[in-house]
Order: structure tokens, then C-alpha cells, then sequence
């Protein structure tokens, strides 16, 4: 069994907290739609302060910012794809090519870092970091988010 | 991510989950999941490849069609990782007075130094600047040896911080020694781990710490669990 194959299999049997009355959001349409990046990669801009083992904190990433810092504590996935293109995590400069085509409407000004490596029951992300976070992107205007794990 | 996509649903957003744990997707359902088999630390799949992700992108974005949720979705393609070390050549000795590991650091001093003006960031830093990543495995050369780990002088005292801005040290440096297309999704950690000095140092030393009866976060995550 190979490193990702033993961290699928081990992250499978982790406890995951259950939403029995999820909340579903009608999009407008894409191309009218402001879009924000939110990564578990524990990324954060040069200068900034970075993360602590368990951090539930997060990160603003400026739209502008390239010099990210890899936080994440765990030392089980690759992190040499990033360090090649920022994108392959944090597809900002995507984002920027589907707006300058139409495709979406607007990058969002400021996007958001988690780091990945949390306590089982995440009750902090739940229920004070995350909605906090939230709510910082819905005043940016943010109405659609894309997040990508590590 | 998924916990995060109901919270940021819950508060007017529209989400999109790339997962990368199936059986986490399923479980957590967020409203919208693309499920991609991609080498863990590659959500987008390939790096240097604006095409790929770019369908990658396209995918995710077109589940925001669906009139409910939860909609999970498959990407297509799986991306195994690639388990052949990345053939990247290392620096001769140098002065054999020092022990292998620090000897190797000190000749990827200016590959590191050219990734560092390239690319304007650097991922080593966590308790040790790039001058003191030949001093850290000094010390793990030490407690490889015996030493008692505690006392030995490790960065910050940090095991884990330690490992981390080598690797990142060894890593950053690495990809301006090679060429040709990217490396696959363990390559590189096979490569520090199996070819380097300083990942057989790494190695021996976290042997030595579980041996002497070092508490298990404090060994076990200075390298990938599987090792």
C-alpha cells in the first residue's frame, strides 16, 4: 500500500460529524457569480503569521499574492506539485482566466486558507471559525466558493 | 472541507467540494462534490498543466446546475502516484570531516538560493532559516547516534518543525536540479527518503527516538506515516 493509498484508507474510517437538515444555496448564474477560493492547505502569504499544529484559524490570501508558504503540519501528502504551480492547490490564476473569458464573473478580492489537519469532531471550524470566515467572504460578495483539500 | 462547505452554505454561499476522500464525501455529503482520484496534495490534478485544470474547474463548476443536492460526481480520469524516485542528482562529497548529511545540505545551498529567488517564497522557516538546515541534521546525526534527543539541541525543540523545513529545504532545492516533466505524486518524498543523506538521517534518527522511548507525535510525523 503506497503513502496516498494508506491516507485514503485511514482518512475513511475517521468520524465525520453528520448535517441532517443541509442548508442548498440556488446560484445565479455562473457568469454573474463573484468566486472565492477556500483551501484546507494551510497556505498563507509571505509575512503573515503562519500555523500551528491544529490551527482552526484561518488565512486571508490577497487575490494578488503568489509568495505562499506551505503550514500544513502533516508530512503525509505531496508537496513538491505546489511548489511547481500554486494552482494545482490554489487554481487562483485559473480563476483569473475564467473570468478574463466570461466564464465566471469576478475572482474574489481576498480568499481563505485552512490547515488541514484538524481534531475529529472540527466542532471550532463548525461553529466559530468557519461561519466567522463566511461571513468575511459574503461582505466581499462572495457567491460561490470552491474549496480544495489537503 | 466537506464540514466547511455546509457551513459556508449555511451562510448564503454556493459551494463546490473538490474531494479527495471518497468515502468522506459520502458520509459528510456537502451539497456539491466532484470527487477526484488525483496523488493526495493535488486537488487540481496536474501541476503546469492550466488545461487539465481548467477541466478540472469546469467539471466542478457545472454542478452548480443541479436543482438539489447532495450531488456527488466523479471525475473521469484517476492519477495514481507515481512511486519512482525522482532522478535528481545530488552534490559529491565535499569535506569528508562532516557527517553525509550536512555535507550534502551545504552543496544544495545555491539550488536552493536560485529556488528562492525564482520563485520569491520559501516553505523553510518553521523554526529554522535555510543557514541552519545543515546544523539541524547535525543533530539528528547526533541522536541517530544516541544522543539523547531532548537535550541534543533540535531546532525549537520541535521534532516535526524540524523535518518539515529540511524536507521543504531538500524539496525546493530539488526542483531547480531537474528537468524534463514533473515529478508524479510520491517522487519526491521517495527521492528525500531514499536517496538523500539527510532523508537517511531523518529516518535513523526517528528510529533512535521511538527506540529510546520518545512519545509517538514526536516521532512518528517527522516523516510520512507509511515510512
Amino acid at each position: 500500500m503506497n503513502g496516498d493509498q494508506m491516507m485514503r484508507a485511514h482518512s475513511a474510517t475517521l468520524p465525520a460529524p453528520e448535517f441532517p437538515n443541509p442548508a442548498w444555496v440556488t446560484p445565479k448564474p455562473l457568469s454573474e457569480s463573484t468566486v472565492a477560493i477556500v483551501t484546507s492547505a494551510a497556505l498563507y502569504a509571505t509575512g503573515d503569521e503562519g500555523f500551528t499544529a491544529g490551527d482552526t484559524s484561518y488565512r486571508f490570501i490577497d487575490r494578488s499574492r503568489r509568495d505562499l508558504v506551505l503550514g500544513h503540519w502533516s508530512p503525509n501528502f505531496d508537496t513538491a506539485a505546489v511548489k511547481m504551480d500554486l494552482n494545482v492547490v490554489y487554481p487562483i490564476d485559473r480563476l483569473e482566466d475564467l473570468a478574463a473569458s466570461g466564464v465566471i464573473g469576478a475572482v474574489a478580492p481576498r480568499h481563505l486558507s485552512f490547515a488541514g489537519n484538524q481534531p475529529d469532531d472540527v466542532a471550532t471550524i463548525r461553529l466559530d471559525t468557519g461561519p466567522a470566515a463566511a461571513a468575511a467572504l459574503r461582505h466581499d460578495g462572495v457567491d460561490v466558493v470552491l474549496l480544495t483539500p489537503v | 472541507m466537506s464540514v466547511l462547505a455546509h457551513v459556508f452554505e449555511a451562510a448564503g454561499i454556493a459551494t463546490i467540494v473538490l474531494s479527495s476522500v471518497r468515502e468522506m464525501a459520502v458520509k459528510v455529503a456537502p451539497p456539491r462534490a466532484l470527487h477526484c482520484e488525483f496523488p493526495l496534495g493535488r486537488p487540481l490534478g496536474r501541476p503546469n498543466d492550466a488545461e487539465f485544470q481548467l477541466d478540472v474547474l469546469s467539471r466542478a463548476f457545472a454542478l452548480l446546475e443541479a436543482s438539489a443536492g447532495p450531488v456527488l460526481v466523479d471525475h473521469p480520469e484517476v492519477i495514481e502516484a507515481d512511486e519512482q524516485p525522482l532522478a535528481c542528482a545530488l552534490p559529491p562529497r565535499f569535506d569528508p570531516s562532516l557527517p553525509p548529511a550536512v555535507d550534502e545540505a551545504r552543496g544544495l545551498r545555491k539550488a536552493y538560493q536560485r529556488a528562492l529567488e525564482r520563485r520569491g517564497a520559501t516553505s523553510v522557516g518553521r523554526v529554522m532559516v535555510a543557514d541552519g538546515v545543515p546544523d539541524a541534521l547535525a543533530v539528528l546525526h547526533r541522536i541517530a547516534n544516541g544522543a539523547d534527543w531532548a537535550t541534543a539541541g533540535l531546532p525549537g525543540g520541535n521534532t516535526v518543525a524540524t523535518c518539515h523545513d529540511i524536507r521543504n529545504y531538500y524539496e525546493e532545492a530539488a526542483l531547480e536540479l531537474v528537468d524534463g516533466p514533473p515529478p508524479g505524486g510520491r517522487a519526491m518524498e521517495d527521492w528525500f527518503f531514499e536517496q538523500t543523506e539527510a532523508g537517511r538521517t531523518v529516518l535513523a534518527a526517528r528510529a533512535a527516538m521511538r527506540d529510546a522511548g520518545a512519545k509517538f507525535p514526536i516521532w512518528f510525523y517527522m516523516t510520512p506515516g507509511q515510512r
